[in-house]
């Protein structure tokens, strides 16, 4: 579904991502997992071309993407739910869902359904600005508006982040869900430990370069990654 | 109470023209940050464009005034394309000069073209003045403060109810974001330049049937004074651009009507100096945090 080819990429002289491949094979859970400044964000910017890469590949469903401006990846089936949510705090919350659907002709009532029978909060709260939810509520709607793309690709960026434990686990919940309803994800996480559990398979970021590569399980088990990521 | 009345009238007319001005440097510095110097200058094209066509080809008023909005919009338009675009990715400050740049450009193309004397418009609209409570007020005003009204009105429509107007907020609220929506952010912001062109366009009709001369400075004050309107209200909002055009116009006739009049400018520039002093964000303006 998506396969990221030997890609470099810069901020200028900071040599960020250094020659990384990595797949994404249909109906998969998986994760990218790493310190803070591995890189991780950079991986997902340069998928969805918010930023070029400087040498390497991208393609997405049989498509080479590269150099597809970032509006049109969004059309072609991939969603990407931002590190720290960025949803359109001025504007309401079913504002925010609209936009979600820019790429459709209109905005369909099911999936509009299928987004408030997944997070009812949405549904409430769909008449309020968005900058008053909490931040569990903004994850629901960031991830929500994603869907309102009907992606077959949804790539999440640290969902968990700032969030109370009880709601890390209910996104988790949410991710295991879309997955099992057909729509295949691409999860960043510095939270390695509940991303391992969720993820069919991951590959560790260190520095720019993947270091490590398996299963969920395997990953989970390995010494290396519970003494780095892990906590012992 | 008559002169009042009519001090208030005149207020709001030229306070509507000032109130168009000033949403489209609202507009285009909420969508791209950018303090568009070169905007007054459009109203100045436009009022040339129906020149050219009432005075010249003698073509009637109507035909004037659509080409004059048209002629702003696609001039807009251009000069985003041709001058701003390209600069995307620069420092502001480079697309501020850029901009201070295309101002001159156009008053000099215009003097250069059409020469440096000032035109004579003919009359655009004519009709009866209403008398109301003892005050006369003329046709031009009523159709001036009309007309703006029915465009704000139409303009808040569309940017708070279409997908477009609603890309619009996406898009200067957080570029990247909306970039991940699918929103196309050059064809959002070629489209808040022809918005706010075209409200300078009829701006620049509204202002001829006021002050029937078109000269290649006739931009400039306007402009100005429709950028402290625009700060006034909230640099970035659109009603906070509607309410300090209004405000900017109303006390432009008040300190002309207590015999003042060579203080007009002066007291204008006066709350530009006061509002950033006490209150930068204007009136209906929201903190900006910066962006990370
Ligand atoms: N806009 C930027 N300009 C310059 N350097 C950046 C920028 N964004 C990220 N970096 C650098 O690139 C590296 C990877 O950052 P990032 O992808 O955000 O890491 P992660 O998401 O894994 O925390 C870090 O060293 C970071 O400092
Ligand atoms: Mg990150």
């Amino acid at each position: 579904m998506l396969q990221v080819n030997d890609i470099n990429v810069y901020y200028g002289p900071i040599h960020a991502i250094k020659g990384l491949s990595f797949e994404v094979r249909p109906g998969e859970i998986v994760a990218l997992i790493g310190a803070n400044g591995a890189g991780k964000s950079t991986v997902l910017k340069t998928i969805s071309g918010l930023i070029r890469p400087k040498t390497g590949s991208i393609v997405f469903d049989g498509r080479d993407i590269t150099k597809t401006e970032a509006h049109k990846i969004v059309q072609a089936g991939l969603a990407h739910v931002p590190e720290g949510r960025r949803i359109f705090l001025q504007m309401t919350v079913m504002e925010n869902l609209e936009m979600g659907a820019f790429t459709q002709k209109s905005v369909s009532e099911e999936d509009l359904e299928a987004v408030f029978t997944r997070f009812p909060r949405l549904k409430e709260r769909r008449r309020q600005i968005a900058g008053t939810l909490s931040g569990g509520e903004q994850q629901m709607l960031a991830m929500g508006r994603a869907l309102m793309s009907r992606p077959k690709l949804m790539m999440l960026d640290e969902p968990s982040m700032g969030l109370a434990p009880l709601l890390v686990a209910q996104i988790f919940e949410i991710i295991a869900e879309l997955n099992k309803s057909g729509t295949t994800i691409l999860l960043v996480e510095q939270n390695a430990g509940m991303a391992l559990e969720v993820a069919h398979r991951a590959y560790v970021l260190e520095t720019g370069r993947i270091t490590l590569s398996g299963t969920g399980a395997e990953l989970a088990e390995s010494d290396e990654i519970k003494k780095a990521y892990l906590g012992g | 109470m008559s002169t009042v009345i009519s001090q208030i009238f005149n207020g709001l007319q030229s306070g509507s023209v000032y109130a168009l001005v000033a949403l489209g440097y609202s507009m285009v510095y909420g969508i791209i940050m950018l303090l568009n110097f070169a905007h007054g200058d459009i109203i100045m094209v436009g009022a040339y464009v129906a020149w050219i066509m009432i005075a010249k080809a003698g073509l009637p008023p109507a035909v004037g005034v659509v080409a004059a909005v048209v002629g702003c919009t696609l001039l807009g338009i251009t000069i985003e394309k041709v001058a701003y675009a390209p600069l995307r990715k620069s420092p502001r400050l480079s697309l501020l000069i850029t901009a201070i740049g295309i101002s001159f450009f156009l008053e000099n193309l215009a003097q250069l073209v059409m020469g440096a004397g000032a035109k004579s418009m003919p009359e655009i609209v004519s009709g009866p003045g209403l008398s109301f409570a003892g005050a006369n007020i003329s046709f031009v005003a009523m159709v001036t403060i009309v007309v703006a009204v029915i465009s704000m009105v139409l303009l808040t429509i569309l940017v708070q109810r279409t997908k477009m107007g609603k890309a619009m907020r996406a898009v200067s609220e957080d570029m990247d974001s909306a970039r991940l929506m699918g929103i196309s952010v050059n064809r959002t912001i070629s489209f808040t330049f022809a918005l706010g062109s075209a409200l300078a366009g009829i701006g620049a009709v509204l202002y001829s049937c006021a002050y029937p001369q078109a000269s290649p400075t006739m931009g400039s004050m306007l402009g100005l004074k429709a950028f402290v309107a625009a700060v006034l209200g909230g640099i970035g909002s659109i009603p906070g651009a509607m309410i300090g055009g209004f405000a900017i116009g109303l006390l432009e006739a008040f300190v002309s009507a207590v015999g003042l009049s060579v203080w007009k400018e002066g007291a204008v520039f006066a709350i530009l100096i006061l509002v950033l002093l006490i209150k930068p964000t204007g009136i209906m303006g929201r903190v900006i945090t910066e962006k990370v």
